[in-house]
């Protein structure tokens, strides 16, 4: 049926364009209207009393395969259709700025507090009432304003190898700069926000001045350029080429689950000090919503136990909720102290952050 | 058809490519000079070295093999000939971002290349680590060398033996023939063919992120996400632009009156016989290229498709179904505005037209999500503006498909252009007068003369848009509407997760269909 529906946006833009084939700006209004017609975005009277089934328009810098099951458990249940578009933060925050009260966006869905605090930067997000999210998401994981609640947790942790690396050499995130791990380290590039958060975080504990020099000692001890992403990073580490790394803990899993004799394992660092670095997946309300309603209810189902157990198996993260236990694999990894300072201190550092990583020379 | 109706059409075509520069040029309003200057201390000079030793590399690259590709299929006469005319253009398919994944997964920690040395006991530390400015510069060459084979091979089908016997009797070394007249000569086909391949070069950001190699585009990029400073973000792409179009503005006047024809009277050729230790050595690098561009990949594409087959979630099939739909409307458009620039041209040569023109193309250097901005901030401030004036704060313009299909367009026109304007410049006015005097009316022309003569040109652009449109990820990632990802799409997604054996099967299916307009690209001038 929807392959059917596409046949026929298609044969309707054609028709629309042999039809207008001789003004090139009147054609291409044509394309558009025609376009609106039967793509059906959004009704323009969107004032009408609110509808109880009218559907939820989701942007998110979480990926199809991490929200699709979600939303379709939640159109079973509350017979509510869910749609959405995926790209990046950035890219999707410049677009529901630009599309302003025009926008068709309900929800703003994405990782990492830094990129939501962005988004209550920008204003492009509304403070949300409800009893159920409060509840259910303890208060380091949530806006101060409550403009967006975190949703699921990861901790970004060191890995290491189980052959060459004794874990009582290990002890924070600041001492892999020391001296020991000299060409025995790899890292991720800084260009990806979760390093960006970390080294944020870092600058809030500490100042600039030390951070930088934490820095400096990583770039020092690294055995070989970045990666583009952090399984790279533990596939290295696996083969040899460095013996510690720092990891989002759900990469970690996958591989695991992919391998069970692996040799690396997760180390939780900083627990006589500030705590593993821990960041979350999140979302928002959009400030122009006009299907308000509905989107609460969305948010609150997935702060609620099922969602949260699905989030729990789906990608190896840790529940926001902490009614909702992890899986057993995350649970193997044992329990650790977490950074308890506020997340959107993360968004507020991510310049400066950003600025130090450049200073340092971490690519 | 009054007089002035080619004119006001290419005057529209023209605002409205360069109607995303607008935002961009207006970011200039507002300098955060702070950020300049960090970027300048730390990253900007790096960035520019590595950007021209990556053009460079590419470059040359491209020259040496699309040409001498060209060069040896065309002169010479070798078992599986037939085969690699065809088959050194199928890496064309595999866009940029998907061969850096699949290289690098090949050759990478825990890779099957590692595995196969480690099991054979020659270990792996001698082994280079791949990203650095040659493995990167590999990929492009390898994705996109296919552009200035397919234009310098037709070229050479023309002129290549007449001018190189012509120039032998006239007592040139072969060395000499071939660079003192057949490279000049055909000229106007290998610089079209690397312009595309530095533009796409310049503008790319999958491949590089994805080797963490970091090129200009990077501090675009940076400047967005990490510092979120838009301003400073479209200010650099602008740099970027005004680089390319110097460029193009350099070409132009170096290459005087001279131009490209597409296709024309080629004939049908005698072919050598490659012979001696040179000879074979050609055939092995032809096939060495062919293996390495497409046969590697496409079957460590298979290979992973196959290993990870109960993870693959279902719908890809949709996600082709739009790619294919959005690739064919984006090529019908596309020719369709070439077809406007291409009369209006014809029609009358003036310096302002032929600005214009050329102003219209400028899109292909840009990066995608750059130009998909712009044109996000523009038809935004457009419907503002008619939402004001309705009274209606809905969406008009940034809606549906048309961002998408307007920025597929202003993309990929150079693309669409090029080879529409040389088969029309193969139509020598004569020939129309000839077909006046013969009593042949307005429209006995267009069908019975234009339309016959063109068709090469507009098949060759149509299959050329497709398969850019098909493989573009940038742009399609921001102005999409929901229910029309495709299959780029959903390779960035699970690439950015590093997840690449699931990347396999959009992967594949992208490159499958891909294959087909190329292979029909080669055959439709296969002699």
């Amino acid at each position: 049926m929807k392959t059917m529906n596409k046949w026929l946006v298609a044969l309707a833009v054609g028709s629309a364009l042999s039809l207008s084939a001789c003004g090139d700006t009147e054609q291409e209004k044509q394309t558009a209207s025609e376009q609106k017609n039967v793509a059906e975005t959004k009704s323009p009277a969107a004032e009408k009393p609110a509808d109880e089934k009218k559907e939820i328009v989701v942007y998110s810098s979480r990926k199809e395969h991490l929200i699709k099951p979600f939303f379709e458990q939640f159109t079973k249940e509350t017979g509510v259709p869910v749609v959405y578009i995926t790209d990046g933060a950035a890219p999707l925050i410049s677009r529901l700025k630009a599309e302003g009260e025009r926008s068709p966006a309900d929800i703003l869905m994405t990782v990492d507090a830094g990129n939501l605090w962005q988004a209550t930067q920008e204003d492009i997000l509304q403070p949300i009432e409800s009893d159920v999210l409060e509840s259910n998401i303890p208060e380091s994981l949530q806006d101060p304003n409550n403009e967006w609640y975190g949703l699921t947790v990861r901790a970004r942790t060191i890995v290491y190898s189980k052959e060459r690396v004794n874990p009582e050499e290990l002890t924070t995130y600041e001492a892999l700069g020391d001296e020991q791990w000299k060409g025995r380290l790899c890292l991720r590039t800084s260009k990806k926000v979760y390093n960006q958060s970390l080294v944020a975080m870092l600058i809030a504990r500490h100042g600039e001045e030390k951070a930088q020099q934490i820095v400096e000692g990583w770039v020092g001890n690294l055995a070989t350029d970045p990666f583009s992403n952090d399984t790279k990073v533990m596939n290295a580490i696996e083969a040899g080429a460095c013996d510690v790394g720092v990891v989002n803990t759900y990469y970690f899993g996958r591989l695991e689950k992919e391998n069970p004799e692996i040799p690396l394992a997760l180390f939780w660092p900083n627990q006589e000090t500030s705590g593993v670095h821990v960041n979350i997946s999140g979302a928002g309300i959009t400030k122009h919503s006009s299907n308000v309603a509905n989107a609460i209810k969305l948010l609150e189902w997935l702060s609620s136990a099922e969602a949260q157990q699905m989030y729990a198996g789906h990608n190896m993260e840790y529940p926001a909720n902490p009614e909702i236990k992890p899986v057993p694999e995350v649970e193997a990894w044992g329990s650790f102290k977490a950074d308890d300072m506020n997340l959107s201190k993360a968004g507020e550092l991510q310049p400066q952050a950003v600025k130090v990583m450049d200073r340092a020379g971490y690519k | 058809m009054g007089a002035w109706l080619p004119a006001v059409l290419l005057s529209a075509v023209f605002a409205i490519c360069i109607m995303p520069l607008v935002p961009l040029l207006a970011s200039w309003g507002q300098v955060e000079s702070e950020l300049w200057s960090h970027l300048w201390q730390t990253e900007l000079p790096e960035l520019f070295s590595n950007t021209l030793i990556l053009i460079a590399l590419v470059g040359i690259a491209s020259f040496l093999l699309g040409v001498s590709l060209a060069w040896l299929v065309v002169m010479y006469d070798f078992p599986g000939r037939s085969i690699l005319q065809w088959g050194l253009m199928l890496p064309l398919a595999i866009p940029p971002y998907i061969l850096a994944f699949v290289l690098l997964g090949f050759t990478d920690f825990g890779g099957p290349l590692q595995q196969f040395l480690f099991s054979i006991g020659l270990g792996i530390e001698w082994l280079p680590d791949m990203r650095n400015p040659l493995g990167v510069g590999l990929v492009f060459t390898l994705s996109l060398y296919p552009y200035v084979y397919l234009l310098m091979r037709s070229a050479l089908q023309r002129k290549g033996r007449s001018s190189y016997e012509s120039a032998r009797t006239l007592g040139y070394s072969k060395a000499g023939a071939f660079w003192r007249l057949v490279i000049p000569l055909t000229r106007p086909a290998w610089v079209a063919g690397l312009a595309l391949v530095l533009m796409e070069t310049l503008a790319d950001f999958g491949a590089v992120s994805i080797f963490n190699y970091n090129t200009f585009t990077t501090a675009v990029y940076k400047s967005w996400y990490g510092f979120y400073s838009h301003g400073t973000a479209a200010q650099l792409a602008c740099l970027l632009l005004l680089f390319v179009s110097m460029a193009v503005i350099a070409e132009k006047w170096g290459r005087g009156k001279g131009r490209y024809e597409q296709s024309g009277a080629a004939l049908k050729q005698y072919r050598q016989r490659l012979t001696g230790l040179w000879g074979f050595l050609a055939q092995v690098g032809a096939w060495s290229v062919f293996a390495l561009g497409f046969i590697l990949p496409v079957t460590q594409l298979m290979y992973w498709v196959v290993s990870s087959f109960e993870q693959h979630t279902e719908g890809t099939i949709d996600l082709l179904l739009n790619t294919v739909l959005l690739a064919v409307l984006a090529a019908a458009i596309t020719l369709l505005v070439a077809g406007i620039m291409v009369w209006a041209q014809r029609q009358k040569q003036t310096k302002a037209r032929s600005v214009m023109t050329e102003f219209s193309q400028l899109g292909y250097a840009m990066p995608g999500t750059v130009l998909a901005v712009g044109i996000m901030m523009a038809l935004n401030g457009i419907d503002s503006w008619i939402a004001d004036i309705m009274d209606d704060q809905s969406q008009w313009l940034a809606t549906g498909l048309f961002a998408l299909l307007l920025a597929y367009v202003i993309r990929f026109l150079r693309i669409g252009y090029g080879p529409l304007s040389s088969s029309m410049g193969q139509i020598k006015p004569s020939v129309v007068e000839t077909a006046g005097i013969l009593g042949a009316g307005k429209r006995e022309r267009l069908f019975r003369v234009y339309i016959p003569l063109l068709r090469p040109g507009v098949f060759t652009a149509l299959l050329l848009v497709f398969v850019e449109v098909m493989k573009e990820m940038p742009a399609t990632l921001i102005l999409r509407t929901y229910g029309w990802d495709t299959l780029a799409v959903r390779i960035y997604e699970l690439s950015a997760e590093g997840q690449w054996e699931l990347t396999s099967l959009p992967a594949i299916m992208l490159v499958a269909v891909g294959i087909i307009p190329v292979i029909l690209l080669i055959k439709k001038s296969e002699l």
